[in-house]
C-alpha cells in the first residue's frame, strides 16, 4: 500500500513530503528577509514605521494561524487581481505554491522580527561602539559586527520557528493545497486505511523535525565555538 | 462590510464561541493532569517510564496538530466501532461525536508541550528546598505534592499564559472534523452569504478579545504569587 509506484501511495507521500519542505524553506526564506527589515525597522526609531511595524507583529501573533492563512489567502489573491484589474490588465491564477509561501512567510515575518529583534538588543553595547570607534559605516558594520553576532543569540529561536512552519504548512491543506497532509488524506480517503496513511504521514513529519533538531544543534554549536561556555 | 447577517446566525455563533471555549477549557485542565505525570516521569527515576514520557513528548511535538487530529478522528474513530460492546455502551453517544475526538486530539497535544515546559520548571526548583524536605522527614510523594509541584507550578506561571494562548489559536482546526465551533460557524456562514471577509473578521475579534482576557487572567495569577526581591 506504501508502495511507491501508482497502485501503492508511498510516492504520493513523497511528493506532497517534498512540497511540504519545499513551501517551509520558501516562507522560511520570505520570513527571515521580512523580519530582518521588520526587526531593523524597530529598531530604527522612525515612529511611524516602528508603530506600523508593531501593529504587524501583534496582529499576526494574536489571530490564530487558520484565520491568517484563510483570509491572505484570499484577501492575497483577490487584492492582487483587484490592482491588476485597476491597471488594466486582466485576472490572474495564482498558483497555489507562490500563495502558499507567500501567506506562511507574511506570517513567519511577524516571529522572525521579534526573534531578530531580540537578537540584535542582546548584543553588548560595546561592540558596536567599538566598531562605530573604528569609523565603521552602518553598512560595513551590520555586516561584520552585528550579522555574526546575532546569529549565535537568534538560532533557538529560528529552531523554534523553523519547527512551526513546518507543523503551519499543514494548516495549507485547508485552502486546497496538495501538500503532506493533504496528500495522506487523499490517499487514505481512497484506499479507506486512514489509520496507515496519517501514521505515515506523521512518521514523514517526524522526520523531518528529528533531523532538523539535529542540524540546529550542529549549527548552534558552530556558530558558538569560541564562546566561552555558560556553567 | 455587511454584518447583517449577525442576527440571522446569532445562535450559530454563540453556540460556535461556546464550544471553542469548550474544547479550550477540556483541553487545558485535562491536558495539564496528563502533564503532570509526563513531567514526573521524565524527572523520575524509572528509565521506561521516561522513554515513553519522551516519545510521547517528541511524536506530538514534532507532528502537526491537523495529522494528530485527522489520525484520532478517521484512524482511531474508523476502528471505535469494531470493539465489542462499545457500541451499545452509554459511551456510544459521546464517542460518536467529531467533539469527542477533537478534545482527545488538542488534549494530547496540549499535554506534549505542557509536560515538556512542566519538567523544565521542575528542574529549576532549587535543590536546597527539596532538600530541606527531606531533611524534615517528608516522604517522596509528600515532597511532590507540597514542595516540588507547587514551586515548579508557580515558576511555570509566564509560560503557560503562552501556551494557553497558543492552544487557543491551535481550536479552529477543529472544524476540519466537523465539529461547529466559532470558525466552523463563520465557515458556514460564508458559505451561506457568500461574504469572503465579515464573518473572519468578526471570529478573530472574539480570539483576540479572549486572548486579551487570558492574559489578564494570568497577571492576576501571576501577581497573586509573592514575590521576594
Amino acid at each position: 500500500m506504501l508502495a511507491i509506484a501508482p497502485p501503492g501511495w508511498g510516492g504520493v507521500l513523497l511528493t506532497g513530503a517534498v512540497a511540504t519542505l519545499f513551501i517551509s524553506s520558501g516562507a522560511y526564506l520570505v520570513g527571515m528577509a521580512l523580519g530582518l527589515a521588520g526587526a531593523l525597522g524597530k529598531l530604527s526609531g522612525f515612529r511611524p514605521l516602528r508603530y506600523t511595524l508593531n501593529a504587524y507583529t501583534t496582529v499576526v501573533r494574536a489571530v490564530p494561524e487558520l484565520i491568517l492563512i484563510v483570509a491572505l489567502y484570499y484577501a492575497g489573491t483577490d487584492g492582487l487581481n483587484r490592482i491588476l484589474a485597476w491597471a488594466g490588465l486582466g485576472p490572474i491564477e495564482v498558483n497555489g505554491l507562490v500563495a502558499a509561501v507567500a501567506v506562511l512567510g507574511f506570517v513567519q515575518g511577524a516571529y522572525m522580527t521579534e526573534v531578530l529583534r531580540g537578537a540584535i538588543l542582546a548584543i553588548p553595547v560595546g561592540q558596536l561602539e567599538a566598531a562605530k570607534a573604528f569609523g565603521m559605516r552602518p553598512t560595513l558594520r551590520f555586516r561584520r559586527i552585528v550579522l555574526p553576532a546575532l546569529i549565535p543569540n537568534a538560532l533557538p529561536g529560528f529552531a523554534n520557528l523553523w519547527m512551526s512552519v513546518i507543523k503551519d504548512s499543514a494548516l495549507i491543506a485547508v485552502v486546497g493545497y496538495q501538500e503532506l497532509a493533504l496528500a495522506a488524506r487523499v490517499a487514505a480517503s481512497n484506499t479507506k486505511q486512514y489509520m496507515v496513511f496519517f501514521l505515515a504521514a506523521a512518521v514523514l513529519y517526524l522526520l523531518i523535525t528529528i533531523v532538523s533538531n539535529m542540524l540546529f544543534s550542529a549549527f548552534e554549536a558552530y556558530f558558538r565555538r569560541g564562546q566561552r561556555p555558560v556553567s | 462590510m455587511d454584518f447583517s447577517w449577525i442576527f440571522e446566525y446569532q445562535g450559530l455563533l454563540v453556540r460556535g464561541a461556546f464550544l471553542t471555549c469548550l474544547l479550550l477549557a477540556i483541553s487545558v485542565t485535562l491536558g495539564f493532569a496528563l502533564a503532570i505525570f509526563l513531567a514526573i516521569a521524565q524527572v523520575g527515576n524509572g528509565s521506561i517510564a521516561r522513554w515513553i514520557s519522551k516519545g510521547y513528548c517528541t511524536f506530538f511535538r514534532g507532528t502537526p496538530l491537523l495529522i494528530q487530529l485527522w489520525l484520532i478522528y478517521y484512524g482511531l474513530g474508523s476502528y471505535l466501532p469494531h470493539i465489542p460492546g462499545l457500541r451499545t455502551s452509554f459511551l456510544w453517544p459521546v464517542m460518536r461525536e467529531g467533539l469527542f475526538f477533537a478534545a482527545l486530539a488538542l488534549t494530547l497535544n496540549f499535554a506534549a508541550y505542557q509536560g515538556e515546559i512542566l519538567r523544565g520548571a521542575m528542574l529549576a526548583v532549587p535543590k536546597g528546598e527539596l532538600e530541606a524536605a527531606r531533611a524534615v522527614g517528608m516522604s517522596a510523594r509528600m515532597i511532590l505534592r507540597r514542595i516540588w509541584l507547587p514551586r515548579a507550578i508557580r515558576i511555570g506561571l509566564p509560560t503557560f499564559a503562552g501556551e494557553v494562548i497558543l492552544q487557543l489559536k491551535a481550536t479552529p482546526i477543529v472544524f476540519s472534523v466537523t465539529v461547529m465551533d466559532l470558525y466552523g460557524a463563520a465557515y458556514k456562514i460564508r458559505q451561506d452569504t457568500l461574504l469572503v471577509y465579515e464573518p473572519l473578521l468578526l471570529v478573530t475579534v472574539f480570539y483576540v478579545g479572549l486572548t486579551f482576557v487570558i492574559t489578564q487572567v494570568f497577571q492576576k495569577l501571576e501577581n497573586a504569587v509573592p514575590v521576594r526581591r
